[in-house]
């Protein structure tokens, strides 16, 4: 009991509820931005050395189209986590009336909506060599559009308002109903017979030279970090945009 | 490395217009993406500054 107490009394010590202020907030994410940027750089230079001079060249019809999937997966997968992450933002900014929390939802979805459509033209470009077609109505690939349709319904919603908590709370309420699309795309290549291939890594393992999984999981840490640096960037000016008035923008150096 | 000139890396076996493209179309939305915000932080700073943003002699004026 007393060690449980210690325990939670050490993690007192740093008030993690200070930082949804966004007074708090606001200087300690300028702060951490050039570190994110430049792991970013790094990552990106790292995958694509990885993807294109140590993971081996793949035989077959798709041969060196198949260099597509490095950036391809990972923006697929940036569009998913970013869409579920706008709308937990957005369903915590409306139930506990956060807007840290709302301006955080609505910084994300940028970001996830330029992932979103990455993902789509890059399969399409891929899609021509390894299938001869630029398109096709595939389960997974109309799942993916409707997941793009989605983000630009949340940001179109949401400009249209010109209270911002409303538009925080509407856009909240699609995000939230949106969210049913992130399984159906996940499992799409179960559920339905596609043309698109399975999941290359499950559960149970997965199917690629490990020098190919390796450039892949660097480019997704990229394309991470890349988005938590412009999403950084773009709340703290949405910050400074919603709250003009406040005392502490006008402080001595905080902008 | 698997690639025996620069030649043969560029041509990708034949698909580099699709790899170049798929990868020069990424560099191309992110670049911009951090372009606009760039752009938004000049826009914010000359509206939450305008003195600092104008001519001399609006500088002048305000000084007046």
């Amino acid at each position: 009991m007393s060690l449980w107490l210690k325990f939670t009394m050490s993690k007192r010590k740093i008030n993690w509820y200070k930082y949804a202020a966004p007074a708090n907030f606001y200087p300690l994410a300028g702060r951490i931005i050039p570190w994110f940027a430049v792991i970013t750089i790094i990552l990106f230079a790292a995958g694509l050395y990885v993807g294109f001079f140590v993971a081996p060249k793949m035989g077959g019809d798709q041969r060196e189209a198949y260099h597509i999937i490095f950036i391809h997966v990972p923006a697929a997968w940036m569009g998913m986590f970013l869409y579920v992450l706008t709308a937990i933002y957005a369903g915590i900014g409306w139930a506990f009336n956060a807007r840290l929390a709302s301006m955080m939802a609505t910084a994300i979805s940028t970001t996830g909506a330029i992932f979103t459509f990455i993902s789509l033209v890059t399969g399409s470009l891929w899609g021509r060599p390894a299938w001869g077609v630029w398109w096709v109505w595939d389960a997974r690939m109309t799942s993916t559009l409707i997941l793009l349709f989605l983000y630009i319904g949340f940001i179109s919603l949401q400009s249209s308002i010109d209270d911002p908590r409303r538009a925080d709370r509407a856009g909240a309420v699609l995000a939230l109903v949106g969210l049913i699309n992130v399984p159906i795309i996940y499992f799409s290549v179960q559920w339905w017979n596609t043309l698109h291939q399975g999941a290359t890594i499950t559960a149970k393992g997965y199917h690629m030279v490990p020098s190919q999984l390796a450039g892949m999981l660097i480019l997704l840490a990229a394309c991470w970090m890349y988005s938590i640096a412009v999403v950084l960037a773009r709340v703290r000016y949405i910050i400074r945009e919603r709250e003009h008035e406040a005392p502490w923008l006008s402080a001595e150096g905080v902008v | 490395m698997h690639w025996t000139s620069l030649s043969e890396f560029f041509s990708m076996g034949g698909y580099g217009f699709y790899v170049w493209g798929s990868y020069g179309i990424t560099l191309l939305l992110l670049g911009g993406e951090v372009l606009m915000l760039l752009k938004r932080k000049r826009s914010l700073a000359r509206r939450e500054d305008p003195q600092r943003f104008e001519g001399r002699n609006s500088q002048l004026e305000s000084s007046l």
